[in-house]
């Protein structure tokens, strides 16, 4: 074998605090290599052109480059080993930045480090082959899970450039906190008018298969060739016969169910269609308030039904779907303001939420758009508003900020002064924070033009005196602490992650930081990519995100989507476990650890037990290698001999002595 | 108002508070909240955020000389809401002690009392009722404090003219001479 090896200087990255020439010396001593050079920028056209020439000149017919994580530019090395003409397999990278240069300031002891690094490269090189990927087919359908406005964005664009979308929403329509919103900022225009449109695009598009009220229960399989079982939760109402006239609703003697997308703000009926605007608008029983399911006898939903759709026996069913490719739009929830006693933890009623007080002022809502004070329905005159409540606070472990709760709560004045001209509206708060089009114009709108008096500081205690609420805070502006009597307060609550998304995650196989967001491929080149392959972010399921940004991110999984399935065929990964027949004894150790189901138990022409490893399913993650007890099954590119190569390589004395 | 000059201001100041408080004032990104729930920010003249923000930026002369640090009641409000975690009180008191190490105090009746109490706790190992107040009223000259009191409490034995002793008492003493020896090294 003749090796070339290059050690890059990345700039001053890595040449600050290795000797470059020194490991390239050192490198000339190892066996088979025959050129070593140092070069300034590798991965540069004349980095990349040097590596090829010296291949062509010196008849290399393997290359070691020490530069920086194999995460950054192993690509592209390969490629250029490639281009070069040699397998592009036959190609070893050492880290000698993000291991070495980075973390360690004493020069020797580093040049000493990136020597035995390439070392350990050059020695896995000399075990290397040449390893050829295989091309499959692949699924050109793609699976949307949540029905918020990413995800609908995601699913009308994939639907309009030909895709067959498969589109799973949790609750019975989809629309997402959208469609509960009153009005949206900065141009106050109507939520759900401007929404609408869209969902029932959704509803119209031949292209999209739309299961409401349904679940992710399992994902198996690959990119380009994904299989998803969903679980259709029961409704007890069969849609196919359901024409969303709701009867039901005006009939039905159970009138205090909680009213799940009115948050509670009001009651609805055991059977119900969430909003009149819902897609699918279709109705649903919910057996904790139904008296049929609390009571055993009831059934006025059944008698009065005109199309006979009731079916108090129906059950959960499973469909399965195949697709290519996934894109999880999940959304957030709302932090649970009881964690703030200071707050009332939620048992003063007229200290609401925000999503409440949007329900409270939306035409759809149970109180026709007029903004009624819960405990006895009187018109507030005098409102605050709390900032950061589940935001920017790490006793509550919420650190981060939600970054809408400025914007919206500045809606929030402004509509309440529209709904009564009368009133005032104090924002207690710790920063503005307003980046966006038109975004601060209209904070200052908040305070310029709708009065509405912003307060610095935190607020430490509110109670109930007479039939105001006191509010008790600081000014720190001022100076002072202050106190405001309030007829209403409402809590700015902030954003966490969706009710079950870290579960969702592990079944897609992605991953979600410490406060259960998912986790995009790189925070800035990377925005919509997960590190599993196939399978893509939108929306605030990535952390919390205003409308315009979750469509923005909408749109983009759908271009990413698109531009993956632009072609026929993908390329496997050779990198992959591989069973040597003869010394397989058929044991089947590797079919049970293996995480994919990736190794199926089969016969030789002697009918001896073997193993072997579907190539398309396995994910070369070496469970199986390490389970063998014959070292019958050994993952490619990471084999035994080439491990242990580079551990000799590291230190040979040990090795001798055994 | 005045000019601080954030420049020359005492950096050791700033260090020695995180220092002997063990507070990382760093995290306090001033929200207000310690000064929102202070019950007796009514009587203080720099109220508890500002203190922070003074400390902050290294102002030596102005938190030690000012009077909020000796009107704290120690009532913990302010360490409970932060929700930054830190423990504001502590950082009151540890204020506090560097004023009365600096020889300010700014309260001189709040520095009295504590040193009153203090004293009869040494002599008598728990603190003698009339002793202290005594004591407090002869070096202060607020004859009538709390005067009110004396027919509610008199009755009840809460005010006895002799001194009760204690188990321990000599260990009680030691604990002050020990202190008082750290202290002089």
């Amino acid at each position: 074998m003749r090796i070339g090896v290059f050690i890059c200087h990345c700039g001053s990255n890595i040449a600050g605090t290795v000797d470059c020439a020194k490991v390239a010396d050192a490198a000339k001593a190892f066996p088979d290599v025959v050129h070593a050079e140092d070069t300034m920028y590798a991965c540069s056209e004349p980095g990349q052109q040097g590596i090829i020439d010296a291949i062509h000149e010196k008849n290399l017919t393997g290359v070691v480059v020490a530069s920086c994580t194999p995460r950054m530019h192993e690509p592209t090395f390969r490629r250029a080993v490639e281009r070069a003409g040699l397998n592009k397999y036959m190609f070893e990278m050492a880290n000698i930045r993000e291991h070495v240069s980075w973390i360690g300031k004493d020069k020797e002891l580093n040049t000493n480090k990136a020597i035995d690094l390439v070392m350990m490269a050059a020695e896995k090189l000399r075990h290397n082959a040449p390893l050829m990927a295989k091309k499959f087919d692949i699924n050109k359908r793609v699976l949307i899970i949540g029905g918020g406005v990413a995800g609908i964005q995601a699913a009308l664009d994939c639907a309009e450039g030909g895709l067959e979308v498969v589109l799973v929403e949790k609750t019975t329509s989809i629309g997402g906190k959208m469609a509960k919103l009153d009005k949206t900022f900065p141009t106050v225009d109507c939520s759900c008018c401007i929404l609408g449109p869209k969902m029932v695009d959704v509803a119209q598009h031949p292209n999209i298969t739309l299961y409401a009220h349904a679940e992710v229960e399992e994902v198996n399989g690959y990119i380009g060739n994904f299989e998803i079982r969903i679980k259709q939760k029961t409704t007890y109402v069969d849609w196919e016969k359901c024409t969303g006239c709701g009867l039901c609703m005006e009939k039905c003697p159970s009138k205090k169910s909680y009213d799940h997308f009115n948050n509670g703000v009001g009651t609805t009926t055991a059977i119900n269609i969430p909003f009149p605007q819902a897609i699918p608008k279709k109705a649903k029983i919910d057996a904790e308030y139904c008296r049929m399911f609390t009571k055993g006898k009831c059934g006025v939903c059944a008698k009065v039904c005109p199309t006979g759709a009731i079916s108090f026996e129906m059950t959960d069913t499973e469909v399965t779907e195949n697709v290519g490719a996934i894109v999880a739009a999940t959304g957030y929830d709302l932090f649970d303001h009881a964690k703030y006693p200071e707050y009332g933890a939620g048992k003063y009623p007229d200290v609401i939420t925000s999503i409440q007080y949007e329900r409270l002022m939306s035409a759809s809502g149970p109180t026709s758009g007029h903004i009624k004070r819960p405990s006895d329905g009187k018109e507030p005159k005098n409102v605050v508003f709390i900032q950061c409540v589940g935001s920017r606070d790490k006793s509550v472990n919420r650190p981060y900020c939600s970054g809408f709760c400025c914007m919206y709560t500045a809606k929030q004045a402004i509509l309440t002064k529209d709904h009564i001209p009368d009133s005032r509206s104090f924002v207690f708060y710790m920063d503005i924070r307003s980046p966006g089009k038109d975004y601060d114009e209209f904070v200052r709108r908040s305070i310029e033009q709708y009065d509405t008096q912003y307060i610095r500081g935190r607020v430490s205690l509110i109670y109930p005196q007479g039939d105001k609420m006191i509010v008790r805070g600081a000014d720190t502006l001022a100076g002072a602490q202050v106190e405001v009597e309030a007829d209403l307060v409402v809590l700015a609550v902030g954003a966490e992650s969706a009710a079950g998304a870290p579960q969702l995650a592990e079944k897609l196989r992605i991953s979600y930081d410490s406060y259960g967001f998912y986790m995009e491929s790189h925070p800035k080149l990377k925005p919509v990519e997960t590190n599993t392959a196939g399978v893509f972010l939108a929306g605030a399921c990535q952390g919390p995100k205003d409308i315009p940004s979750s469509v923005g991110q909408g749109s983009a999984a759908a271009a990413k989507v698109l531009s993956l399935f632009s072609k026929d065929q993908l390329e496997s990964d050779p990198q992959i476990a591989l069973v040597n027949a003869s010394r397989c004894i058929g044991c089947y150790k590797c079919v049970e650890t293996c995480p994919f189901g990736a190794v199926k138990e089969e016969q030789d022409r002697f009918n001896n037990p073997k193993a072997r490893v579907i190539e398309t399913i396995c994910q070369g993650c070496g469970v199986c290698t390490v389970t063998c007890p014959q070292s019958a099954i050994q993952l490619q590119h990471f084999t035994d001999n080439q491990i242990l190569a580079e551990v000799k390589a590291l230190c040979p004395s040990m090795m001798v002595k055994n | 108002m005045n000019t601080y000059k954030i420049t020359a201001a005492d950096n050791t100041f700033t260090a020695e508070v995180e220092k002997r408080s063990g507070q990382d004032l760093n995290a306090c990104y001033q929200c207000g909240n310690c000064t929102a729930g202070c019950p007796f920010s009514f009587a203080y003249d720099i109220q508890v955020s500002n203190i922070m923000r003074l400390v902050q930026i290294g102002q030596r002369d102005k938190v030690l000389q000012c009077h909020s640090i000796w009107l704290c009641a120690s009532c913990q409000s302010c360490t409970t809401r932060c929700p930054n975690n830190i423990d504001v009180a502590g950082v009151m008191d540890h204020i506090r002690h560097m004023a009365r190490e600096a020889g300010l105090a700014t309260e001189r009746k709040v520095k009295v009392f504590v040193d009153s109490f203090l004293d009869s706790v040494e002599r008598h190992g728990r603190v003698y009722e009339m002793g202290l107040m005594v004591s407090y009223m002869a070096k202060t000259g607020r004859v009538f404090t709390d005067v009110e009191l004396a027919p509610k409490v008199l009755p009840k034995g809460k005010l006895p003219l002799k001194p009760h002793s204690i188990k321990g008492k000599e260990q009680i003493a030691a604990i002050f001479k020990r202190f008082r020896e750290v202290k002089s090294k």
